[in-house]
């Protein structure tokens, strides 16, 4: 199997998104705009489902089913949480589409996402680029 | 069931559906659920000889399930769209269907890419797996993404562009 399991859940993940319409521009916009509250309860579930599944993995199964042990690392606090957070938000708006929907627009055939997945590459290049100077 | 299913999913079905990737991925894999670090990726693994550190020092061949991973999301929208959906939906509107939309998702894209890797993670990273593992960074992050989102927006309706 090796990796080809991820590419399995992906796939799943995939799917959920694309059902849940939060690759839609639409969606993205109506949930900035405070129009429908969908966007907010899908975010809100997810987090609560996934907070359930850490917190019962922690008690029942500490290990993957191949019997290798958890890690679920903490996530550090940097200037960039904030900063980075604010402008990929800005980002967020201006494409409608946060970076597991690009992939998911693009599969689904709306190619002019390719440039969301072009800018978002160029991004992360500057960003490397830059990373030394940045606080 | 079939019509359900065809039709859009309710936020009550999709919400928890998208949450279990979370199990998912860590009892099949050990891996936490993740997107942008893809970016990171594709860059170090497109330009091998770089002498940026932050792409020099990316393992990206031992972080290859998340490349996988990525490569589902496309399979997914495929599917989804070809055989879950009765009707094809737009996801984007048809005025970024032109060289001017184009350059607008290009910046922002850019945005999406330099804040995920700057914030170390995205809506997935942070506000679906770090919430759900209490992590204070993610929950920071998230409140980052919207005040970002929501400044773009008050400054849209200000512009007078709508909304």
């Amino acid at each position: 199997m090796g990796n080809v399991k991820f590419l399995f859940i992906g796939t799943y993940f995939g799917i959920v998104l694309t059902k849940a319409q939060v690759i839609s521009w639409y969606k993205i916009r109506n949930m900035f705009f405070f129009r429908e509250p969908d966007l907010y309860l899908i975010i809100g579930s997810a987090v609560l489902v996934g907070m359930l599944s850490i917190m019962l993995i922690r008690k029942f199964h500490p290990r993957t089913l191949a019997g290798e042990p958890l890690q679920i690392p903490g996530k550090p606090l940097t200037p960039g949480t904030y900063l980075g957070g604010f402008l990929f938000g800005l980002g967020w708006f201006i494409t409608g589409t946060c970076p597991g929907p690009i992939y998911a627009q693009i599969g689904s055939g709306e190619f002019w996402a390719l440039f969301t997945l072009a800018g978002a590459l160029l991004g992360a290049y500057a960003f490397a680029w830059m990373k030394p100077k940045l606080p | 069931m079939t019509a359900a299913i065809l039709a859009p999913w309710p936020w009550y079905i999709a919400g928890p559906l998208i949450g279990l990737t979370v199990p998912l991925l860590l009892l099949v894999g050990g891996r936490n659920l993740g997107i942008s670090s893809s970016f990171r990726h594709i860059c170090a693994a497109v330009l091998p000889n770089s002498r940026l550190a932050y792409l020099r020092q990316d393992e990206w061949r031992k972080q290859a399930w998340n490349l996988f991973f990525t490569a589902g999301l496309v399979l997914g929208g495929l599917l989804a769209t070809r055989l879950l959906s009765s009707q094809a939906r737009p996801l984007l509107p048809p005025g970024y269907h032109n060289a001017l939309g184009a350059l607008q998702l290009l910046g922002g894209g850019f945005l999406v890419g330099f804040g995920t890797r700057y914030a170390a993670g995205c809506t997935s990273g942070h506000s679906i797996m770090g919430l759900s593992n209490l992590q204070k960074s993610s929950l920071i992050a998230t409140l980052a993404f919207f005040a970002g989102g929501l400044t773009a927006a008050a400054l849209h309706r200000l512009l007078g562009l709508g909304g």
